[in-house]
């Protein structure tokens, strides 16, 4: 059985908003990127354990029983998972949410609403 | 209505929205994101919002009725609301729910609340008489795209 080649990154986006799911699941399409939508950190991490494609996780802060910051925790404390970069997107512009996410490791925190152009930028610098 | 007149009625429509103050960019910007391969993009999206919003407007307005108020379930609500309204370019109906989360410890709640249900009405009745001007046009459009 041969391999095939996946030539798009796979990203697993986290958001526990139905609209907003749908929405970065659209850009990151439109970027060439291959999506996997999740609703929660739990299911996040369930996916994480079995599925090894992922290569960047891009996740919504404000999210019940765990939030962005504590899945991103939990992603760096891994050893499996820490070499994922790691997204961390919200509405609210805090410096110190944006301090405190960038030393727990995040590659990039992104004001919502999204833009093409913010995964555009963040493309480029990953890839 | 031939289609000349329904592309107009369709662009002066979307225009009042903007100078009206419901929209904003980031409608654009979800705009831009259709393709062949995803037409109706930006109706599914709102039709999505328009599915989920009025079950966030109960949950507050069931919460606002409790005693002792939960202020952080009240706060949690209303800030997805406003975030997924924020995220299809709802600008109103995002400021209305700012303007409720700034009185978060008032004690007219109730008026606030109506103000944004109104909102949400008004932003349901223009979102979709758009949507149903653009699906008269979609057939035409689509021929066009697949002769090009």
């Amino acid at each position: 059985m041969s391999t095939a080649m996946v030539s798009e990154p796979h990203v697993l986006a986290v958001d526990d908003s139905l609209v907003d799911r749908a929405v970065i699941s659209r850009l990151l399409r439109s970027s060439k990127y291959r999506v996997t939508t999740v609703d929660s950190g739990k299911r996040a991490l369930e996916v994480l354990s079995l599925d090894r494609s992922v290569h960047m996780i891009i996740t919504d802060y404000c999210m019940p029983e765990m939030n962005g910051y504590e899945l991103l925790k939990r992603v760096k404390e891994s050893a499996e998972l820490r070499g994922i970069p790691v997204v961390i997107m919200s509405s609210e512009n805090s410096p110190a949410r944006i301090r405190r996410c960038l030393e727990e490791g995040a590659e990039e925190f992104l004001i919502k609403p999204v833009r093409s152009s913010d995964l555009s930028r963040l493309c480029s610098r990953l890839y | 209505m031939d289609y000349s007149t329904l592309r107009r009625q369709i662009t002066f429509m979307k225009k009042s929205f903007f100078d009206q103050g419901y929209l904003d960019e980031q409608f654009n910007q979800l705009e831009e994101l259709q393709d062949e391969s995803s037409p109706n993009f930006v109706e599914e999206v709102v039709a999505l919002f328009l599915k989920d919003s009025p079950r966030l407007l109960t949950n507050i307005e069931h919460t606002i009725g409790k005693y002792p108020q939960d202020f952080h379930r009240l706060d949690s609500l209303v800030h997805q609301l406003k975030g997924s309204g924020s995220s299809i370019g709802a600008v109103r109906m995002k400021n209305e729910c700012s303007v409720f989360k700034a009185h978060c410890n008032d004690k007219n709640l109730e008026g606030s609340l109506q103000r944004m249900k109104r909102e949400h009405a008004t932003l349901k009745q223009k979102l979709e008489s758009y949507f149903q001007l653009l699906r008269q046009v979609a057939p035409r459009e689509h021929a066009v795209n697949l002769r090009k």
